[in-house]
């Protein structure tokens, strides 16, 4: 089931003057519910431009988006027709009806900002309150949620993130860079999204500082089985933490699919200049030197069981 | 051995502690000479003191104790005047992390000649090495582009010919290739390995990318304020299991080599921090002792 589609979506900057640029191009996109989505391309790919998408913050210029079957971008009056001999609307009079809708159609566009999170790049220089637990507990307090839902939230979005409870009363800006783009992180993990989406989530952080955040977020997705998209650079992280990667290039998709498809077209990805993974490298190098073992390879785990299996049936063959 | 450029001596550096706190100490008795023309790499998770390092080289931070020589001017003694400060900063450049932080004019070419112009470059001069310097990083034909339409990259390749404009001997990267993507990252590299190799520039990159840690002659690892490593990259990655406990990791390739090597594969060799190395190491040993290709 997808989470998210994007059908044939089309995205223009500041359309019809000289600074008009087309960031997305026909765009089509599954996203799986449950799972850990990777979004890749170059800086200027359309990858943010797509993320805006996803909660409302920008409007195709042309397509749609759906999001668990419905376009979040519809109206009250293209709905009019179809919602109007659904049962909660069937026995009322016409304009009651009417009214209905229209206020389900604004409250669901309201309800899309939470349940599609989005936790934007360098996150931390967001923070704003005086205390951490202010911070996190924004956006639920904005939900209109109780004190003590607020405060549950919170302790367990604080968990979610890695963060000490004894932190929560500090001011964030008392904390580490790492700490505060956790305490930005947990901020919107409160606001229990359907789908969370984080840009570059790692950036400038050093590598276990990386790795942390990853398995952090990897833990989340697993526990509350929500689905997850992670736009990166990083081709080498996406390979380890992603179930799937959706790869942009020029305002266009040019791979979808599981890790494992995507990285069977390593030679296009190579092409448009993405950074294949040094693990994926070397071992289509050692295919290329005769080794006699599979071409799309892109974790180490992999590499060290192929190679070991190759080494023992090399071994077998001359004794 | 080539001329010493950078010679520290038992060199520490504490902050001051905020709200009459103690002092914090970045850096402890740190040793090392960095010869011209010197590729360096300088690897340390947040927090170890590889950019308090950095900062030290050309003043921006003083020396709390120990010694710094400089290009053969003591910077520990305190009591440079304006006109030495200037010339160890025309010496000693910095590219920073932020791209969109350091570049100051409204057309690259002015941005690029700031420096210069400041120290007095007369014009025909500054013309010719305004010029020269964009040539280097490969930006000539932005010369009269607005800075803010660039990419991170080409932001980053400005902010460099604006030192290079300096006539700097060595050039501070402080993880000047964090917030670029992989294209950006290649051109900014490239451009550095460029000045090392033709220019002689002196380079010291502090980074947390191993793989580009991989690229420099050689490689320090800075933990806690102390050098816990300093040699090749072959050296160091070597070393996987020091390095791990300390927050860093290696290239995949060397983690390869590593793991297959606890599986009780014997892998001969040490050129561990390059694809290409390693491929040629694996190769001998899975054809099973065969010599390899070529």
């Amino acid at each position: 089931m997808d989470k998210i589609h994007l059908d044939h979506v089309s995205f223009t900057y500041s359309a019809g003057t000289p600074f008009e640029h087309q960031a997305l191009d026909d765009v089509t996109v599954h996203i799986g519910a449950s799972r850990i989505t990777g979004v890749i391309g170059h800086t200027g790919s359309g990858k943010s431009t797509m993320m805006m998408l996803l909660n409302g913050l920008s409007k195709p210029t042309s397509g749609n988006v759906f999001l668990d079957g419905y376009d979040v971008n519809s109206t009250a009056k293209e709905l009019y027709k179809t919602w109007l001999t659904l049962p909660e609307y069937r026995n009322l009079r016409k304009s009651t009806a009417k009214k209905a809708i229209r206020k389900e159609v604004e409250a669901r566009k309201r309800r899309l900002c939470f349940r599609v999170g989005l936790v934007m790049q360098y996150p931390e220089y967001q923070l704003f309150e005086e205390t951490v637990f202010k911070d996190i507990a924004y956006g639920p307090k904005n939900m209109g949620l109780s004190d003590e839902e607020i405060r549950e939230r919170v302790l367990e979005a604080a968990r979610f993130s890695g963060l000490d409870e004894s932190l929560l009363e500090k001011s964030p800006f008392d904390l580490s860079g790492g700490q505060k783009r956790r305490v930005a992180i947990a901020g919107v993990i409160a606001m229990k999204p359907e789908v969370l989406v984080l840009d570059e989530p790692a950036a400038g952080l050093d590598p276990i500082g990386r790795e942390q955040i990853f398995e952090e977020i990897r833990r989340y997705q697993r526990s509350t089985a929500s689905s997850v998209i992670i736009v990166s650079h990083s081709m080498e992280d996406m390979a380890e933490y992603c179930d799937d990667m959706v790869v942009l290039s020029q305002s266009k998709v040019i791979a979808a699919g599981t890790c494992e498809e995507v990285f069977s077209k390593v030679s296009m990805l190579d092409e448009v200049g993405l950074d294949i993974p040094q693990i994926t490298q070397l071992m289509r190098r050692l295919r290329k030197m005769g080794i006699d073992i599979p071409e799309n390879v892109y974790t180490v785990d992999r590499a060290v069981e192929i190679l070991k299996r190759y080494y023992q049936s090399q071994k077998g063959n001359l004794t | 051995m080539a001329e010493t450029f950078i010679h520290a001596e038992n060199l520490s550096f504490s902050y001051q502690g905020s709200n009459g706190g103690d002092d914090v100490p970045a850096l402890k008795n740190i040793t090392l000479d960095i010869s011209k023309g010197e590729y360096v790499a300088i690897l340390g998770h947040n927090g170890s003191g590889k950019s308090t390092f950095a900062k030290l080289l050309n003043l921006i931070l003083e020396p709390t104790a120990g010694t710094l020589i400089v290009g053969g001017t003591d910077l520990s003694s305190g009591d440079l005047s304006d006109e030495e400060l200037i010339a160890l900063r025309r010496r000693v450049g910095m590219v920073f992390q932020n791209p969109d932080n350091q570049l100051v004019a409204t057309i690259v070419e002015d941005d690029v000649a700031f420096g210069p112009e400041n120290i007095g470059v007369p014009m025909p001069e500054l013309r010719h090495r305004v010029d020269g310097a964009l040539a280097s990083v490969g930006m000539s034909e932005y010369a009269d582009r607005e800075p803010h339409h660039l990419s991170g990259g080409q932001k980053q390749r400005v902010a460099i010919a604006g030192i290079i404009a300096m006539r700097p001997e060595c050039i501070v990267f402080d993880e000047s290739t964090a917030m670029l993507d992989p294209l950006g990252r290649r051109e900014v590299l490239d451009t550095i390995r460029m000045l090392n190799r033709e220019n002689g520039i002196t380079v010291i990159n502090i980074t947390h990318y191993m793989n580009e840690a991989a690229l420099a002659d050689r490689v320090i690892v800075i933990n806690d304020g102390t050098v816990l490593m300093d040699g090749t990259p072959d050296e160091v990655f070597a070393q996987r299991d020091r390095l791990r406990e300390v927050g860093l990791e290696v290239p995949q390739c060397a983690e390869l080599i590593h793991r297959l090597r606890e599986a009780g594969i014997p892998i001969e060799g040490t050129a561990i921090s390059h694809v290409e190395s390693c491929a040629e190491l694996l190769a001998a040993t899975l054809r099973g002792g065969e010599p390899a290709h070529g």
